[in-house]
């Protein structure tokens, strides 16, 4: 059975920012339709009144207290900026 | 207006609050406005590969607190979210935010409309991180028609409330009175600035039109930019009679998120996308549950001060003010705390809710400064009233002695002896006086014993005249009619 | 010249020649690089050699010991740091065209840790692109060989740490693991590989792949190097919250030859399906040399890990969906130059910027948490996540420790799985159970198989309990004896 169809792959890779060309987006559905084939396994799990694991272990209340840590300078967190401009991180026109 | 009173519009508010802690959400970086670009900025809140949020207590704290406020649940197990979206403001291209167990829930807003309260749902109030700030190239900074956006990450991470309301507000009067009532109240509360205009307060609103009496609820539309109390109102009252019109026509609201124009005061709709947003919530694995104990909470419960409403209540009762000076009075705290001061040293409390609401408030907002940075204390503001009330000044004079207070900061006893301005109380004097303008003035003298009212008027005139002012009129008038009846 | 191949030697045994002044650590550093100049070119284990940096560190810590001051087990002692673990100032590329030329502005807390005891950082190792691989054949930079057969991987994804301490390219090396990959590439390229418990090594700095599963660890050559890494790398750290708030143990302490008493549970879903006969063989062996010892050895069954790798392939890949979002393009890291919009530069960039497995894995991540997927998938993962646990704590109120093998075959040839990703995934489910529930894990070396290629069982404890697994690793290693070496 498909798990997955090509639409299905491009609508998720619209989410995701990736671009799937077409003989990738075959050769990907073929896999991934293989990966969730599999994984759809856990469907037969009773899972009746299970709770939901986010944490294995059983940490709760961690904050710090509003005290000021450091900073980078400007320049320090542009270093690694692939395009800038005027102190900020410059991004082609939003569409 | 015929076919606009068949309708009712259903109106629910989002709004986010920035909270005024000194650092960030989920990193130590200082809350900054009008710095350097990105210069309070780490590895965590640029999203760095790598780094790792770490939840800022203050800021739940004062969340907590702004729940309690709003007459929520706080709830004891509360997670954070990944809200998944892409953005370049976003610099993990997730927010940090709350789903489905969030801080609190279940509260409510009573709004004083005057002669009514509307009693305004609060579905959730939940924590979440800001985004950075984008700053779009070219003459209007409008992205239509920018060729490049500059994105500033200082504002990236700090603290922020969403506050979501049920369907409960019927009019955009009514949003606008919610929102300045949430303002007020978030202000009493001490967490944050509330300033619309400096975007530390913001505002959407969800509306949509039906039928009077019906309880079906239309298709709404979401409504962005409304950042003012103005904006709030006007787009609101645009929007509704926009979806009257549609529905009037026959066609069908679309749901859709709509832009505010201020310009032209008119909503438009945003390029609507594709497919609807799938933000893919998921518990945050990289932050752990907060869990409450009741303590917390009633120690946090015990610093909240009392609010707006309950305080324009006991001001009518207490002071017997009127409902609409009492919540003049109750709305700002600082002019509330100057108010009852005053109190303290003055017995007549609609006397000084007046000159609170009338002068004093008129200087202040002309300096555009607050009641506490005022240099009259209330201690001087009674002396002040006092001397009226003794007829020491003339409340002509009052006036004046109290702009002289409000930009010397002198007391006012000093105002009057360096000015000379003690008013004329002894009998003595004036009767001197007012034999003298009586003989100087035969004729009006004449007119007023005929019955003409007028003319005594001009004869207190003469005596204030020959006393510059500082005769006690109340007092002249006695002494003249006596002497010449 | 009484010091030829000091790169054979372990941490441990080096540190008594630096406190006996029998030789310096920049003779050690030499001879590592010499060893990586001779041999790199046929492994491909690093992404950046830190020569001069190596080598001035080394000047400086031999200083530092002329001064008399105080040294500990790693001071002076190369290391080779898996490249997705931030170096400030030194390029940290997660195996990864997105991250090139990517240089942190921090260190990770295990760096400041490690420098905190002044150790030598000889590189950043190679792996597979942002930790998602089990052979280290998605690295941008190409794949490493094993050092016993360089027609094979050495595993994943921590192929290049794994490697260079087997090949003598590092003495030491820090990897991360989120399914096995550390153990897994150890127990292909014949070292110890361990996992601690989630929450006792900070995760501040190393580059998440998943959240909930990513654990750093140590790469060694033995045991007792092993416990000397824990020693440095453990420990609370306000940076994390996830982080367990408790003072770290001190893990030689553990190093007790004696497993007498103890339970060993073997899990019957760990032995069946899959597993390479010989590698089978080989467990068996070190059972019976366990019960030699003293040992009681049982087999146990853990239902729920039947279900593992699905649990581990939806849970990884939706929080790996997540955390890889933020490659953009926007702040950091590689850009599409031609794109003319912003949605454009982002797809353009990211999709040259990932190599197919780090988009096969987001896809699948992010189709496991879109709307009306999410129940079905990972909510179900996350509530058959606590039927493993529960089935953990099970056994473990049985057992001291589980024993398995490590990988379910010897290392296989480059090129053999890298288009049927689901084999791929399959050889880490010995390993990924320890990472859904937490639990600390080691992989030693067993023996070799007949070909020549190293075969690994891995011990279980459970939660915060390395003192059990350390033993029983230590123990076993004794008795097993492994002095075999990759005949590089």
């Amino acid at each position: 059975m498909e798990r997955i169809s090509k639409d299905d792959v491009r609508h998720v890779a619209k989410l995701a920012e990736l671009e799937l060309e077409e003989k990738d987006l075959k050769r990907f559905v073929l896999q991934l339709d293989k990966v969730l084939d599999y994984v759809a396994e856990i469907s037969s799990v009773d899972t009746e009144g299970v709770a939901p694991t986010s944490h294995v272990l059983d940490v709760k209340n961690v904050f710090r207290d509003d005290e000021p840590g450091e900073s980078f300078t400007t320049e320090y967190a542009l270093k690694n900026a692939p395009d800038e401009v005027d102190g900020g991180f410059k991004v082609p026109k939003i569409d | 207006m015929e076919r606009e009173n068949k309708y009712e519009a259903v109106i629910g508010l989002e709004t986010h609050v920035e909270l005024s802690t000194v650092t960030k959400m989920f990193c130590g970086c200082r809350l900054s406005f009008g710095e350097e670009k990105n210069k309070f900025t780490c590895p965590v809140c640029l999203g760095h590969p790598g780094s790792l949020p770490v939840t800022n207590w203050k800021a739940v704290e004062y969340a907590i607190k702004i729940a309690l406020a709003l007459n929520c649940k706080v709830n004891k197990y509360t997670i954070f979210h990944r809200k998944n979206y892409f953005y370049p403001d976003m610099a993990k291209n997730y927010q940090i935010s709350q789903y489905d167990i969030p801080l609190s829930s279940s509260g409510y807003l009573d709004v004083d409309m005057g002669n009514y309260t509307r009693r305004v749902g609060i579905t959730r109030v939940h924590m979440e991180e800001d985004t950075g700030k984008l700053v779009h190239t070219g003459v209007t900074g409008r992205i239509s028609e920018s060729k490049a956006t500059i994105v500033d990450y200082n504002r990236s991470g700090t603290p922020l409330i969403e506050i979501v309301t049920e369907p409960d507000i019927r009019s955009p009067e009514e949003a606008r009175e919610y929102l300045i009532a949430l303002r007020n109240l978030i202000l009493f509360l001490d967490v944050s600035d509330c300033s619309m205009e400096e975007g530390s307060m913001r505002c959407d609103a969800n509306v949509s039109v039906r039928e009077k009496n019906s309880s079906k609820i239309g298709t709404k539309t979401e409504i962005k930019n409304l950042n003012s109390f103005k904006f709030l109102q006007k787009g609101l009252e645009y929007e509704i009679k926009r979806q009257i019109k549609v529905v009037e026509s026959g066609d069908k609201v679309i749901q859709q998120t709509r832009h505010y124009d201020s310009k032209t005061g008119t909503t438009k709709a945003m390029r609507s996308k594709e497919e609807a947003q799938d933000y893919r919530y998921f518990p945050e694995p990289d932050l752990v549950p907060i869990c409450l104990e009741d303590e917390t909470i009633e120690t946090i419960r015990k610093t909240i001060p009392e609010l707006p409403l309950a305080k324009a209540r006991r001001f009518k009762e207490r002071y017997g003010l009127s409902a609409e000076d009492s919540r003049f009075l109750a709305n700002n705290m600082e002019i509330a705390d100057y108010f009852e001061e005053c109190c303290r040293y003055y017995d007549n409390p609609k006397n000084i809710a007046n000159w609170i609401m009338g002068d004093f408030s008129a200087l202040l907002n002309k300096e555009k400064i607050a009641i506490k940075e005022s240099k009259i204390t209330p201690c001087n503001m009674c002396k002040m009233l006092e001397m009226v009330d003794k007829g020491k000044i003339s409340s002509r004079m009052a006036k004046s002695v109290f702009e002289e207070m409000f930009t010397t900061g002198k007391g006012p006893e000093k105002i009057i002896t360096e000015r000379g301005l003690e008013q004329v109380s002894d009998e003595s004097i004036l009767e001197s006086i007012i034999d003298e303008v009586i003989k100087e003035n035969p004729g009006p003298v004449e007119q007023f014993r005929e019955g003409k009212e007028k003319a005594m008027s001009f004869l207190i005139g003469q005596v204030m005249a020959k006393t510059k002012g500082k005769a006690n009129p109340q007092l002249a008038n006695k002494i003249i009619r006596k002497k010449i009846v | 010249m009484k010091n030829y191949n000091l790169y054979n030697f372990t941490a441990n045994e080096l540190n008594k020649k630096l406190l006996k002044k029998e030789i310096t650590c920049t003779e050690i550093t030499t001879d590592v690089i010499t060893r990586i100049e001779e041999i790199e070119d046929r492994l491909n284990s690093f992404i950046n050699i830190e020569k001069e940096k190596a080598l001035s560190t080394a000047r400086e810590v031999d200083r530092l010991i002329a001064r008399g001051e105080k040294i500990c087990d790693l001071t002076g002692i190369p290391v080779a740091i898996k490249d997705n673990i931030c170096t400030e100032g030194i390029k940290t590329t997660c195996a990864s065209r997105m991250l090139e030329d990517y240089v942190p502005g921090y260190d990770a807390t295990v760096i400041k840790k490690l420098k905190g005891c002044n150790y030598v950082m000889i590189g950043k190792a190679n792996m597979d692109e942002f930790a998602m691989g089990s052979s280290n054949e998605s690295s941008y930079f190409g794949p490493v060989k094993n050092p016993w057969d360089t027609t094979r991987v050495p595993g994943g994804s921590s192929g290049g740490p794994a490697a260079s301490v087997a090949a003598g390219e590092a003495i030491c090396a820090l990897g991360t693991d989120t399914g096995g990959s550390i153990r897994q590439p150890a127990a292909l390229c014949g070292v110890v590989g361990f996992k601690p418990t989630y929450g006792m090594v900070s995760r501040y700095g190393a580059v998440a792949f998943a959240s909930s599963l990513d654990q750093i660890g140590s790469i060694t050559k033995d045991v007792e190097d092993c416990a000397s890494m824990l020693n440095v790398i453990c420990g609370y750290d306000k940076n994390d919250s996830t982080s367990i708030n408790m003072d770290a143990p001190d893990y030689k302490s553990f190093l007790i030859p004696d497993i007498k008493g103890l339970k060993i549970g073997i899990p019957e879903e760990l032995m069946v399906e899959g597993i390479a006969p010989e590698v089978k063989e080989k467990v068996l062996y070190v059972i019976k040399l366990a019960e030699d010892m003293g040992a009681k050895v049982e087999e146990v069954s853990i239902p729920g890990l039947k279900h593992a790798l699905s649990v581990y392939c939806i849970i990884s890949s939706s929080e790996a969906s997540s955390n890889l979002a933020r490659f953009d393009g926007v702040r950091y890291g590689y850009r599409d130059t031609e794109a003319q919009t912003l949605r454009e530069m982002y797809r353009k960039t990211r999709t040259k910027g990932f190599g197919d497995e780090v988009k096969r894995r987001i896809i699948i991540g992010t189709y496991c948490l879109s709307a009306g997927y999410y129940d079905a998938y990972y909510e179900k993962a996350q509530k058959v996540r606590t039927l493993i646990v529960n089935d953990f704590k099970k056994a473990f109120s049985k057992f001291d420790v589980l024993l398995s093998p490590t990988s379910p075959t010897t290392a296989f040839r480059i090129g053999e799985k890298i288009e049927d990703p689901l084999t791929m995934y399959l050889s880490d489910i010995c390993t990924l159970p320890a990472n859904i529930a937490g639990l600390p894990a080691v992989s030693i070396p067993a023996g070799l198989s007949e070909e020549g290629l190293p075969i690994g069982v891995q011990i279980i404890g459970n939660i915060l309990r390395e003192d059990n697994v350390l033993r029983v690793a230590y123990s076993l290693e004794k008795a097993i004896g492994f002095d075999k070496k990759p005949g590089l």
